[in-house]
C-alpha cells in the first residue's frame, strides 16, 4: 500500500474546507486535517525488501509527484 | 514555407481544435498528433493543448507523461525547439520534467471559468518575444487545478533567470507569486494556465491572444 501525503507547507484547501466544516456537524476538538490517497497492489517479488524497493520506485516515478507529495510505501505480506 | 505546427492530442484533450483554429487563422499549417505517435520531425512548433488528458486521473498531465509522444516532445524541446503547453499543456510539461514546479487545486476550490488580465512580465520566450513587457493582455482561463506552487528556491530561480513571463493582475487561484505562466532556461519550453486560443478572435471578445500565438510562430522558422 502507498500513501500519498502533501508535504508539510503545500496548501491543502481540501482538509481545511473538511476540517472548517466539521463543528457545524458536531464535530469538535479536531484539527491539522490533511487530505492524501492511498494505492494499493500486488507486486511479485521475491523478497519483501525486493516487493518494497519496486513499490518505492513506482510511488516516486508516478503514484506521488515529489515537487509536492511525500510517498509511504507498506508492505503487507500475504499470509 | 508555411510554418508547420504539432498540436498534440491525448486521450481526453479537449482543446486540440481551437489551437487548429487559431494556428491556421494566423497563417500557419496545424496538425494534429495522437499521442502514440514517438517523432515531431518535421514540425516547426509543438503545442500541448488544454483538456483532461487521460481523465486527470491521479493527478492532471501525470500519465500523459509516460505516453510515447511525451518522449518526443522532450526530444523537440532539447533541440531547441518551441514548445507552448497551455492549460492541461502546462499540467503535462511540469509532471514530465521539462519545467519545474506543479499545478495544485485553486485556493478557493471552485473551478474557474472567466476572463483575466495577464500582465505581461518577459519578452525573453518563444510566446512572449512579440508581446511588450508591462502590457495587460485580457484571457480566458478555465481550470481547476491552475494554482502554481513551487520551491522557494525554484522560485528564486524563475525570478533571477527572468523566466516568468506571465502574471495575473489579480490572481484568481492563488498561485505563488501571481504566476501565470513560465519558461524553461533557454526560453523555448512554455507553460501558461489561460488559454491565448480563446482569444484570437473578436467574436470570442478578445484578441490579445493573438500576440502571444504570432510570437510563437515567428520563432519557429529559426529551426530550419
Amino acid at each position: 500500500m502507498v500513501e500519498v501525503r502533501l508535504r508539510p507547507g503545500i496548501a491543502d484547501p481540501q482538509g481545511a474546507t473538511i476540517e472548517r466544516a466539521l463543528p457545524a456537524l458536531g464535530f469538535t476538538g479536531i484539527a491539522a486535517v490533511s487530505v492524501g490517497k492511498a494505492f494499493r497492489f500486488t507486486v511479485e517479488a521475491h523478497s519483501e525488501d525486493e516487493a518494497g524497493e519496486r513499490a518505492e520506485e513506482l510511488a516516486h516515478r508516478l503514484l506521488g509527484n515529489p515537487v509536492i507529495e511525500d510517498s509511504f510505501v507498506t508492505v503487507e505480506v500475504p499470509v | 514555407m508555411t510554418t508547420r505546427v504539432g498540436v498534440v492530442v491525448y486521450p481526453g484533450s479537449n482543446c486540440e481544435h481551437d489551437a487548429v483554429e487559431a494556428i491556421s487563422n494566423l497563417g500557419a499549417a496545424a496538425e494534429l498528433v495522437w499521442h502514440t505517435k514517438t517523432s515531431l520531425a518535421g514540425f516547426d512548433a509543438v503545442i500541448i493543448p488544454g483538456g483532461f488528458a487521460h481523465g486527470d486521473y491521479l493527478r492532471p498531465g501525470a500519465i500523459a507523461r509516460f505516453s510515447p509522444v511525451t518522449g518526443a516532445i522532450e526530444s523537440f524541446a532539447r533541440s531547441g525547439g518551441p514548445v507552448v503547453g497551455i492549460c492541461n499543456g502546462f499540467q503535462v510539461l511540469t509532471e514530465a520534467g521539462l519545467l519545474p514546479g506543479a499545478l495544485q487545486k485553486n485556493r478557493g476550490l471552485t473551478f474557474l471559468c472567466t476572463t483575466v488580465g495577464l500582465r505581461v512580465e518577459s519578452d525573453g520566450s518563444v510566446l512572449t518575444r512579440g508581446a511588450v513587457p508591462g502590457r495587460v493582455l485580457r484571457i480566458p482561463i478555465n481550470h481547476f487545478e491552475g494554482n502554481y506552487t513551487c520551491s522557494r528556491a525554484t522560485l528564486d530561480e524563475l525570478r533571477g533567470g527572468d523566466r516568468v513571463i506571465l502574471r495575473y493582475e489579480d490572481n484568481p487561484n492563488g498561485s505563488v507569486d501571481d504566476i501565470a505562466g513560465i519558461c524553461n532556461e533557454t526560453g523555448n519550453v512554455v507553460g501558461l494556465m489561460p488559454h491565448p486560443e480563446r482569444a484570437c478572435d473578436p467574436l470570442l471578445g478578445s484578441t490579445d491572444g493573438r500576440v502571444l500565438l504570432v510570437g510563437l510562430l515567428a520563432a519557429a522558422p529559426v529551426r530550419r
